[in-house]
């Protein structure tokens, strides 16, 4: 690890005014940024932690949206039970360590391909909310790694619609244990959302052919002969792109039956 | 038995309660004053010639006292294959010199060319990132078979990637060609035993001391043998006297082989710490653990069993490429050739077995012994191709089993592949596998798990090892460069509390817990009164360490011979004191007393009378009770074992789980059967491990893929199944004074085959004609094999 200051700030604007020095950056929970910092492969001069912002912190629910603080841990939304499919999503998230200190803001901002909270804020159709603005869901997730966010902008919050349905299915990358596939069904008043996670080179996406065939009869069988593509999937050690077309439809169908 | 526990008793394992509470002493834990940092500069690529280093920057750096390259270690030794292997031809292996650092050519990822010792570790690492190096990138050797053809050589002064072409046993190969030939059928099977990285968790580790007074060495390291790891860097590496280097391996937290070896790591910190006059330290960190350690297994097989009309087993022949990565390590050549061949008759009275190893040089970590060496290998092919005859030839693979087992009448059996089996029981071990794993009920379970949608299978095994290696004369006749015997001195103290100095090096076998039940059982006094010391050169006579589940077989022996000297020079000195002749003394729970009287002297009190020998008869007995000696076994020990587990398929998905796993092995007496239940427990989940999870992938360019827990799949908790475990059915080793034949490698021997045989079974149920799966069956791999059935 590189040496470097750190901040902690007490409010949201320190935090903006603290991450407009260009060599700083953000940190929630650091259970992606200080493996990445052990092993030398990034060297900010200064991290700004987010953890003691107070205005980040907290879980509340009002007609029918849930609002989570942007450094709110995975174990408190594991814990809150308001929205049962995203509190089991949280609860098997990495292990009690990660869960304990890894953050719903540093997840969505770091936007690993197969990370879970992608999915889950994107078939919510869930709101980003920043220092700045608001990012509607189907806006924010650009690619691998990547998000709408500006240079310094920080998530302080994260708005999810409860839906009347939902149920994420994960199948574990067997080391990581990251999604090697995963897929996020959610019923809401605007039709049948699905998204998925650790499959494509893109990133999370949704799949809308899904999504067609669910709004019009939400059960396992309206997917029947349904397939996604493998094209521009990720192919790895632990599957190929074939494979993880093929999990699409599994996880999918077992998510709609699971929903609840 | 001695209140609290002589031989058989279950006690809990007492170094567990450090282990447990955080103060074990692991090498990393030792910190002296003035103690430096070691950090290596390691080739990022496979295969490269070192055009140019300058470390000139780097040596100008804040903190740093010293930067070495190979250019300093060219006029040393390299480090050595401690085990010589002739190709058919006659003409010996090839064995290229093994630098401490890499100098002309790096070979593999990872591959060290230079050292940075500094104040501190960040400082160490700010200058490796310093070191100016012009490697000029080659293409890289990976792939075995394409080694064995290509003129791009690992090591370009040998003139091929083939180290030797070795056959095994040579004479039988025309019997074992007609055999096949002549046969009612014969099954074929190729296979790939796959490459596992041996994550210990403790990653290696190594602390110099240099002593400019008077001119002495101590280094602590993370060592399975530090008599050898200090034999090979005096004999052949620095050149330091034996008497001049004490090598210390303090707790260890695991090695499985990996550990046995002596590394370039450890001279480089010996060598520093003379240079700059202060103590070096080195710490692997997890990255160089995955890309340094001695790798395991790798073997790329065809094997062929030959059947006559009623199934009768008539031969087997074996073609395998053995990796042996881009250095040869000290048992490299040892693993993949007498520890695998000559288990090639398994449990059988097959006639004629041949088999065929071509040892390959790759652009890839070394690869030596690790859990079961050589054996699982051998195991593994036996066993799957068993299976696969059996379905060809639709009989039960238990039936076609017992039918060709060697039977208890036979014994000592002279094995086709040239061993000497002492004693087993085949036919026991499977009834009693039948019985414990309840098999009758497999079909009903198979019904429900088909009610849930899934595939159930069920997989059976016999193996046979060979362990507590070895007889020293048979191995130096086979090629082995050292001797397998081992040591043990008993020394009373005055105040009656024993030290055992023992060879063997725990990190994890519970040596400090059974070992002293042996000699408490002898003496038949509390065995809390007997510590083993272990893992110190200074401290211990010598020592051949700690592998191929030798301890208790070997110096385990040891230590009962010493014991027995202790208890005659006992019985002189009680003699003496109770005015009778040594051959009317007994020796009764701690006790000497002469026979037919009431006459008596505790143990401690002759302790006590040795050491302080007022009226002594000098000229019939020293004072002291201290006695040494060294053992060396007769023949190898065999233990032996029955096994099977029932596994569900997930058809959507192709994921396995191990619904059930069952090992039943005869190892001879047992000691401690806690612990003995525990080291099966360990060895069920690397087998299970290597079976469906571990997936050591290096790429077209050398690059390890799997170079972290992020990609390494490591066995956990929900990843395995409770197990049954049963022992009850042991033959004791007829050679050995113990009766004791070796567990600590049976599990990870007798599973990975199961396992695969469990799955083909559950795919077959399925109505899915596959007849094969490579290791590890990643779900992916038994999903696309459904596809493709
Ligand atoms: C062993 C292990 C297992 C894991 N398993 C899973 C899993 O199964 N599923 C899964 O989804 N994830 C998994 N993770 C990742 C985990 O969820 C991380 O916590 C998460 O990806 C990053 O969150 P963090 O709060 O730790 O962010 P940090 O590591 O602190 O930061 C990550 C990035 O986000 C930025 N950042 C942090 N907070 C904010 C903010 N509020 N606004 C803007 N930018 C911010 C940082 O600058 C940095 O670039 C695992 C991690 C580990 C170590």
């Amino acid at each position: 690890m590189y040496a470097f200051d750190i901040e902690r700030p007490a409010t949201v604007a320190e935090a903006a005014a603290a991450l407009g020095n260009e060599d700083a950056q953000a940190l929630g929970g650091g259970q992606t940024l200080i493996p990445t910092l052990k092993q030398r492969l990034a060297s900010p001069e200064k991290l700004v932690s987010l953890t003691g912002v107070a205005e980040m912190q907290g879980i509340t629910s009002n007609g029918g949206t849930l609002t989570i603080g942007g450094a709110v841990t995975h174990a408190d939304v594991a814990g809150d039970g308001s929205y049962k499919a995203l509190s089991e999503l949280a609860s098997n998230i990495g292990d009690p360590a990660v869960r304990n200190r890894g953050t719903i803001g540093g997840s969505l901002a770091n936007n690993d391909p197969s990370a879970c909270y992608p999915a889950a804020a994107l078939a919510s159709g869930a709101t980003i909310v920043t220092n700045t603005r608001e990012i509607a869901a189907d806006d924010y997730f650009v690619g691998l790694f990547e998000t709408a966010l500006d240079e310094g902008e920080i998530i302080t919050a994260v708005k999810f619609p409860i839906p009347q349905k939902a149920n994420y299915q994960k199948f574990l990358q067997p080391a990581s244990r990251f999604a090697l596939v995963g897929v996020f069904v959610a019923v809401t008043a605007d039709g049948v959302r699905v998204a998925v996670t650790g499959a494509s080179n893109e990133g999370v996406h949704r799949w809308t052919a899904a999504e067609d065939a669910l709004s019009a009869n939400f059960s396992a069988d309206a997917l029947d002969g349904l397939s996604v593509s493998a094209d521009d999937l990720i192919a790895d050690l632990h599957g190929s792109a074939e494979y993880r077309a093929h999990l699409v439809a599994v996880m999918t169908k077992r998510a709609v039956a699971a929903a609840s | 038995m001695p209140k609290d526990g002589g031989i058989g008793a279950p006690t809990r394992r007492r170094e567990d309660v450090r282990f447990l509470t955080g103060t074990g002493q692991y090498s990393d834990d030792m910190n002296v004053y003035g103690q430096t940092v070691a950090v290596f500069a390691r080739s990022t690529v496979a295969n490269g010639v070192i055009k140019s280093i300058d470390t000139s920057a780097a040596a100008a750096m804040p903190g740093v006292l010293a930067v070495f390259t190979g250019e300093d270690f060219v006029d040393v030794g390299g480090n050595p294959a401690g085990w010589l292997i002739n190709s058919r031809d006659g003409e010996p292996m090839k064995e290229p010199k093994r630098p401490v650092l890499a100098h002309g050519k790096v070979r593999h990822v990872g591959d060290a060319y230079a050292a940075v010792i500094a104040e501190t570790t960040e400082q160490a690492k700010d200058a490796v990132e310093a070191i100016e190096v012009d490697i000029e990138e080659l293409p890289a050797v990976v792939n075995m078979k394409d080694a064995l053809s290509s003129t791009n050589y690992v090591h370009d002064e040998i003139g091929t990637n083939q180290c030797f072409d070795w056959g095994w046993i040579e004479d039988n190969r025309a019997a074992t060609d007609a055999a096949i030939k002549g046969a009612h059928h014969v099954t074929t099977l190729e296979l790939v035993n796959n490459r596992l990285v041996p994550n210990a968790m403790e990653p290696r580790c190594s602390m110099a001391q240099y002593n400019r007074a008077n001119d002495e060495y101590t280094l602590h390291t993370t060592s399975q043998n530090p008599h050898l790891t200090r034999l090979l860097i005096s004999a052949f590496v620095l050149g330091i006297p034996e008497n001049k280097l004490t090598v210390i391996a303090p707790d260890v937290g695991g090695g499985f082989g990996s550990k046995i070896y002596h590394y370039g790591e450890e001279a480089l910190v010996l060598a520093a710490a003379k240079k700059i006059g202060r103590p070096v330290k080195w710490t692997s960190d997890r990255t160089e653990a995955f890309l340094t350690d001695a790798h395991g297994r790798d073997h790329v097989t065809t094997i062929e069993l030959a059947l006559d009309a009623e199934g009768k087993f008539l031969a087997f022949r074996t073609e395998t490429m053995a990796n042996v990565g881009a250095y040869l390590s000290n048992f490299s050549t040892a693993t993949p050739t007498f520890l695998h061949g000559t288990l090639m008759a398994g449990n059988y009275t097959v006639p004629n077995v041949y088999v065929n190893v071509k040892a390959v040089f790759t652009n890839t970590a070394p690869v030596d012994a690790y859990r079961g060496a050589g054996r699982p290998e051998a195991t593994f092919s036996l066993e799957r191709v068993i299976d696969k005859a059996a379905r060809e030839i639709g009989m039960d693979p238990i039936e076609l089993r017992r039918k060709n087992f060697i039977k208890p009448d036979q014994y000592p059996f002279a094995s086709a592949a040239g061993l000497e089996y002492d004693s087993g029981n085949y036919d026991a071990l499977m009834d009693q596998m039948e019985k414990v794993a309840d098999v009758a009920g497999f079909e009903a379970r198979r019904k429900a798990s088909e009610k849930n949608g899934k595939l159930r299978g069920f997989g059976v095994n016999a193996y046979i090892e060979a362990c507590g290696i070895a007889p020293s004369n048979l191995v130096g006749v086979l090629g082995s460069r050292v001797g397998l015997y081992d040591a043990a001195t008993v020394r009373v103290n005055a105040t009656g509390n024993l030290s055992v100095m023992v060879g063997a090096h725990s990190h994890g076998q519970g040596h400090e817990t059974a070992f002293p039940q042996v000699v408490a059982e002898m003496l038949g006094i509390d065995p809390q009164s007997i510590d083993i010391v272990h893992g110190d050169t200074s401290k211990i006579p010598f020592g051949m360490g700690t592998y191929g589940s030798r301890s208790l077989a070997v110096c385990g022996s040891a230590v009962v011979r010493a014991t027995e000297k202790i208890i005659n020079k006992a019985k002189k000195i009680a003699a003496h004191m109770l005015e009778a002749s040594d051959g009317d003394i007994e020796l009764t729970d701690g006790v000497f007393s002469v026979a037919g009287t009431d006459k008596s002297v505790t143990f401690g009190e002759v302790a006590l009378k040795a050491y302080i020998p007022h009226e002594f008869p000098l000229e019939d007995i020293e004072p002291g009770l201290e006695e040494t000696a060294f053992y060396d076994p007769a023949n190898f020990t065999y233990p032996s074992g029955a096994y099977c587990c029932e596994v569900e398929v997930d058809p959507d998905t192709g994921k396995v789980s191990v619904e059930r796993m069952t090992a039943v092995d005869d190892f001879g007496n047992v000691i401690n059967p806690m612990i003995v239940t525990g080291q099966v427990h360990g060895g069920l989940g690397q087998g299970i491990g290597q079976a469906l999870l571990e997936n050591t992938t290096y790429d077209e360019n050398g690059q390890l893929l799997s170079a972290s827990y992020m990609d390494y799949v490591m066995p956990r908790a929900d990843d395995l199944p409770f197990y049954t475990v049963d022992h009850s059915q042991g033959n004791a080793c007829t050679h050995n004074p113990l009766g004791v034949k070796g567990c600590g490698e049976a599990g990870a021997i007798g599973s990975p085959p199961t396992v695969v045989n469990a799955v083909i079974d559950a795919l077959q149920s399925g109505g899915k004609n596959v007849t094969h799966i490579d290791m590890p069956m990643t779900p992916h791999r038994v999903w696309s094999a459904m596809q493709n059935a």
